[in-house]
């Protein structure tokens, strides 16, 4: 069973219907007790990191974040997922997130780009990884956002993303891992991650 | 490199897309979900669902085109027509869809661009306007004027000025359509594009007029429209979207086409 945790706001449906066309069972949830019992994690979303990070901290799902990380469940974030589990973003005037990955969420700038980043962009891999296995390197994904994840330790970073500035469009750490482009829009190369995901142990 | 997107408007009539297409194989003709599960296969970018029931129970019916459609493909689709509400926007987005378009609505309470974004998040509300080159006059200084209720309805509002008012509310996206060039299959009205599309930082997506792929290249190559809406050009089978893509690739625009 895969938990994807609520936290009202995002596209959670989504993100559920996918899991069920690959055929795996999941649950939209905030409750601890089922989210300690699920075998991996997934925190999609979109909206803005502030009111996130209200609403993880108001239901107490920071501490229930930490705890399955810390066990070594498989974790996916997607989207503001992987932004949230950075240690700040810049939204919202600055917020603190939930420091599982040091680094920072940061705007994109400049006058030659169009904000938010909307559309289907490709993705470079910094170095293999297990739910990268049998994505073709030409696969593009789908991407929507405004804030992009800048992780402070390379060794973080797993693909790379360029769009104005080369930022990382996928970072992982030991069994977390997340993907700042929607895996549940981007037609059956993001299945695909989807489905090594939900084959993945957590170890790389 | 970001691709610029091709997007499949298919117009739905309770329950039913309305445009005389002849799948290969056996695809219940005028199905919405068997079409947009074809399109996906094609390698569409993003679909759009435009609603135009006029029917009372008209919300009941997109809702099960949207949750059917939901179920088949796994790519970014928006929803237009008849969305009024808080509680219209959310049915669609719960039912499935990514985005919802607005465009009469936002006319008459450009409030709700508002309350819609802050809601749903910007990148969920995208306004639809429809526009036509008109006299240049001291209120419509671009030349252009915005038209609500289908294309029929003037409003006197400088299409310009509604495209930066809409992004200063919190759109996400303009889907911009030419009523002069809408149904003429002769090409985008690339002057109108580039005059929205240089006056808004969010994405446009030109509509109106597409007929060939030509048409596709010159709005990507002579105007910052971030995405084009198709329609006839596939519905009728003169193209798919393969082809298109291929075609576009050659020019050196880029899509995406390893689906």
């Amino acid at each position: 069973m895969v938990s994807i945790i609520d936290y009202e706001a995002g596209n959670l449906t989504s993100v559920a219907r996918a899991l069920r066309h690959i055929g795996v069972e999941c649950t939209i949830t905030r409750k601890h007790d089922e989210i300690f019992a699920s075998e991996r994690v997934i925190f999609p979303g979109v909206g803005a990191a502030g009111e996130a990070m209200e609403i993880i901290r108001r239901e107490g799902l920071d501490g229930v974040i930490r705890e399955t990380i810390a066990r070594g469940r498989p974790f996916l974030g997607i989207c503001l997922g992987a932004q949230i589990i950075l240690g700040e973003s810049e939204e919202d005037g600055g917020t603190v997130c939930l420091g599982i990955i040091p680094g920072t969420a940061k705007r994109f700038a400049g006058a030659d780009i169009t904000i938010p980043h909307m559309g289907w962009n490709d993705i470079s891999a910094t170095r293999p990884h297990p739910l990268l296995a049998g994505v073709d390197p030409r696969a593009q994904f789908y991407f929507v956002h405004s804030y992009y994840p800048a992780p402070e330790k390379q060794e973080d970073i797993i693909a790379t993303t360029g769009y104005g500035v080369s930022f990382a469009s996928i970072i992982g750490h030991q069994n977390v891992i997340a993907t700042q482009f929607h895996l549940e829009k981007s037609g059956r190369h993001g299945l695909r991650i989807l489905e090594n995901f939900c084959n993945w142990d957590g170890k790389v | 490199m970001l691709s610029k997107r091709i997007i499949i408007c298919l117009d739905v009539k309770e329950g039913k897309t309305t445009k005389g297409i002849k799948f290969k194989g056996n695809v219940d003709i005028g199905d919405p979900v068997a079409m947009a599960a074809q399109y996906y296969e094609q390698g569409v970018d993003e679909l759009v669902f435009y609603d135009i029931t006029a029917s009372s129970d008209k919300r009941n019916i997109i809702i099960d085109v949207v949750e059917g459609v939901a179920r088949e493909i796994f790519i970014p689709f928006s929803v237009g027509g008849g969305i009024r509400s808080l509680d219209d926007m959310h049915r669609v987005l719960t039912a499935g869809a990514e985005k919802i378009s607005i465009n009469t609505a936002a006319v008459k309470d450009p409030n709700l661009i508002y309350t819609g974004a802050r809601a749903f998040g910007s990148q969920c509300i995208v306004l639809g306007m429809d526009a036509k080159k008109v006299e240049k006059t001291p209120e419509l200084p671009s030349g252009y004027e915005v038209y609500i209720n289908g294309g029929r309805t003037p409003v006197g509002i400088d299409a310009v000025q509604w495209a930066r008012q809409a992004q200063d509310l919190g759109a996400g996206e303009i889907c911009l359509n030419s009523i002069d060039a809408d149904g003429t299959n002769a090409g985008y009205e690339l002057t109108l594009t580039s005059l929205i599309s240089d006056a808004v930082s969010i994405p446009v997506i030109a509509s109106g007029g597409a007929g060939e792929p030509e048409h596709l290249r010159d709005v990507f190559k002579q105007s910052g429209a971030d995405a084009a809406l198709i329609a006839s050009m596939v519905h009728y089978e003169r193209y798919t979207v393969g082809q298109i893509k291929e075609y576009l690739a050659g020019e050196n625009v880029p899509v995406r086409t390893f689906i």
